[in-house]
């Protein structure tokens, strides 16, 4: 076995976390130009990567910056769907065009099948919500039903629609990790058909996010305790800084070890991104558990460690501590794959 | 041991009911409901309520206006509120800043505070905390030096609740540098309309901006706004804080936030059934009715003490650490119940570019509520000081 990076993924790693140390603003033309859109597709797809591990790289140095930006949502995802349809993926990677994927709808909590939109001939009606990014998509990817009802797999098929498309209502509005969602209502909405059975291909693509989700979270712990480790050994009270008090002390170690538990779920979860989607989906149930677990510790104990100044605004600790806490609401929850978990598992 | 209440306790119950279907206006109870905030004017509104009814002041002795309640009657008082979702009364100065005029303040403070307090003409709010002086509080700097009739203060206070409600602030400053850290503080009413004070608020995680910085720049206050003896203000402090920490437990509010949750679990689906059917789901919702059951009975077992007439002790430092465990699982658990739902997130400096926010489960500002309730496991003295206290406590008489 080898856990090292290879030469390629050390310097992407790199790379990125130069880039991102500085970055500020609308960031996503620099990280097509970086390559770092092209990192999420594999050769034949027009990138230089695409694998578990890529994912992997990528999101945890996004997770460690103190930004937001939606690479998941706007570019992994409905590229990944795109692909499954056998579109060009071309423009999205040179970061010209950006695409949102509405598919979730109330009842559906964190089920891939439960899909109510309708689609007839080419026209779709019904409200999708929480679509992140779908302000900032140029086009929409939506998923609709042609046939058969909500308990089912079969019958979900995929439209590309127009922002500007009749019928097509965006209300948009801020969300706790940062960033925007939108709902998104179809109303007799023409659309563009790519994929007719997309059930496979949502599945994998939700994977993918799953795996870049769970990455990104990875690296917000891993900033979010550096910042308690000195905060603990810069705060002063009853005249000796903090971290010299074994309470906090131990609880930080704590907190170590359920980063190197994370650490492994996510490689876990890279490792198994490309096997048959049991496996996967299987695997995956661990590396969201996990990080859900371990993430809601690392949040929690990170802010009451900090006290107060955790829980403003104005400094960082929080905004990590909240896009931490908000991943375990995206791709289903900890309960969510604990059932998944059962459910595969022999 | 007998768990029901007497007949006069129920009594009393059942008058505090009528009293809150009669006096509470439906929009005020769902704002609460919803984790909304109360405003200034929600926050007098139901102040001057309970003041005409002369239940503003539980605590207080009735010939100072209060209800005098035991400690019994005032626990039912309580958890009727907070499980009719009633705004909550606000503390620093009834619960607070009350009791220690009454035992340590002289009879012109008291003639002149405490009325104003229940009509509401004046707002407190709490100078304790400071940059560099958290759980640590003695270590505080702020400064008072006498000139003349005045003492002249100089510092910060942080963490002001409500302080940009407030015109008046009680404080702890420093009257003596040279003493030991604990014996140079007093305690000083200031009026915050005076020059040289100056408040910023601070906006929280969960885009609230309840808390503020509070500045001193040469503020000048008169002597009389001295509480009992200069460089006695620790003793007050102290006295205060055992109020602050009984009224942290919040069974009500736990209760209350019980029925919220499965108010949503009934509205949100998972796997095409209502979500309090889902196993998973239920037993975190079961683990923490059963807490919280048991929890009601060592409240009970404290306020019985108390009604008794024994002062709450050390063991309100375990009331609160497990008062808070459970309060803070039950905002965990309606974040949780909201599912996807709980990301759209507003805050209160809304900027007009957020359409109304999706919320099919009826549910409000859970996610900034789980944020926010981070506080009850810091404030109050932190759970941290907390073990640290009792600790102490119990190894004194180890063997």
């Amino acid at each position: 076995m080898n856990f090292e990076l290879t030469e390629e993924r050390q310097m992407l790693q790199d790379t990125l976390r130069r880039f991102l140390a500085g970055a500020s603003g609308d960031v996503w033309q620099g990280l097509a130009e970086l390559g770092v859109i092209g990192a999420l597709f594999d050769e034949g797809q027009g990138g230089f990567g695409g694998t578990g591990f890529d994912l992997s790289v990528v999101f945890e140095e996004l997770g460690r910056a103190d930004l937001v930006i939606p690479l998941i949502d706007n570019a992994l995802v409905p590229g990944r769907l795109l692909v499954a349809a056998g579109e060009s993926v071309e423009e999205l990677i040179g970061g010209s065009k950006r695409l949102a994927f509405a598919h979730t709808e109330v009842t559906a909590r964190y089920d891939l099948h439960r899909v109510e939109t309708t689609a007839r001939a080419d026209r779709l009606s019904g409200e999708k919500t929480i679509v992140i990014g779908a302000e900032d998509a140029d086009v929409l990817l939506v998923s609709a039903r042609h046939s058969g009802d909500a308990d089912m797999t079969a019958g979900i098929g995929l439209w590309q629609i127009a922002k500007d498309a009749p019928g097509l209502i965006t209300r948009g509005y801020d969300i706790a990790q940062g960033g925007r969602a939108a709902e998104v209502t179809l109303n007799n909405t023409p659309g563009t058909p790519i994929l007719a059975e997309a059930y496979d291909a949502i599945a994998g693509a939700i994977a993918a996010g799953t795996l870049a989700q769970a990455a990104e979270t990875l690296g917000a712990m891993e900033t979010a305790i550096e910042m308690t480790r000195d905060y603990l050994g810069t705060r002063k009270q009853f005249g000796r800084s903090i971290g010299t008090f074994q309470a906090l002390a131990h609880r930080l170690v704590d907190l170590m070890a359920e980063l190197e538990q994370a650490r492994s779920a996510v490689i876990l979860g890279a490792a198994n991104l490309e096997a048959d989607s049991e496996t996967r989906d299987r695997h995956l149930s661990v590396t969201k558990n996990i990080l859900g677990r371990a993430g809601r510790l690392v949040a929690e104990d990170t802010i009451q460690m900090h006290g107060g100044i955790g829980m403003t605004q104005e400094y960082a600790l929080g905004r990590y501590a909240k896009r931490i806490v908000m991943a375990d609401h995206r791709f289903g929850d900890t309960d969510h794959h604990l059932e998944q978990f059962i459910a595969l598992g022999r | 041991m007998n768990l029901n209440l007497s007949s006069d306790d129920e009594a009393f119950r059942t008058e505090v009911r009528a009293f809150l279907k009669t006096s509470l206006p439906k929009e005020l109870s769902e704002k609460v409901r919803r984790f909304e905030g109360a405003s200034k004017a929600d926050y007098d509104f139901w102040h001057d309520k309970l003041n005409e009814k002369g239940w503003l002041a539980p605590n207080w002795p009735k010939r100072f206006g209060g209800a005098e309640w035991n400690a019994v009657q005032r626990h039912i008082f309580e958890e009727e509120c907070a499980m009719a979702n009633a705004p909550r009364v606000v503390p620093f100065g009834i619960a607070m800043l009350g009791p220690v005029l009454q035992k340590f303040g002289s009879d012109a403070q008291r003639d002149h505070w405490l009325p104003r307090i229940l009509n509401g003409e004046d707002w407190w709010c709490q100078g304790y905390s400071e940059p560099g002086a958290g759980s640590d509080l003695a270590a505080l700097r702020t400064s008072a030096v006498r000139d003349g009739d005045h003492y002249v203060v100089n510092g910060q206070k942080t963490w002001t609740t409500l302080g940009q409600h407030a015109n008046m602030i009680f404080c702890l400053v420093r009257t003596d540098g040279d003493a030991k850290k604990q014996e140079g503080i007093s305690f000083l009413l200031i009026d915050m309309t005076t020059p040289g004070v100056e408040i910023r608020p601070i906006t929280l995680i969960d885009g609230t901006a309840e808390v503020n910085e509070v500045w001193f720049t040469d503020v000048r206050v008169p002597v009389a706004n001295l509480v009992g003896e200069e460089n006695k203000g620790w003793t007050y402090a102290k006295y205060l804080l055992t109020h602050e920490r009984t009224n942290i437990v919040g069974i009500g509010f736990s209760r209350a936030g019980l029925a919220v949750v499965k108010r949503m679990a009934n509205l949100a689906q998972s796997r095409g059934r209502p979500l309090i059917e889902n196993p998973f789901f239920a037993a975190r919702v079961a683990q923490v009715e059963m807490d919280l059951m048991a929890m009601a009975v060592t409240n009970l077992r404290m306020v019985f003490k108390a009604a008794a007439g024994q002062a709450p002790g050390v063991e309100s430092s375990l009331l609160k650490i497990k008062g808070t465990q459970i309060r803070q699982e039950i905002t965990d658990l309606a974040r949780r119940a909201a599912g996807p739902h709980a990301m759209p997130f507003a805050s209160e400096a809304v900027d007009g570019s957020n359409a109304p926010l999706p919320d099919p489960f009826d549910a409000g500002r859970v996610t900034g509520t789980y944020f926010n309730n981070r506080k009850l496991s810091i404030f109050g003295g932190s759970n941290e000081i907390q073990r640290e206290i009792y600790s102490k406590h119990l190894m004194r008489d180890a063997k």
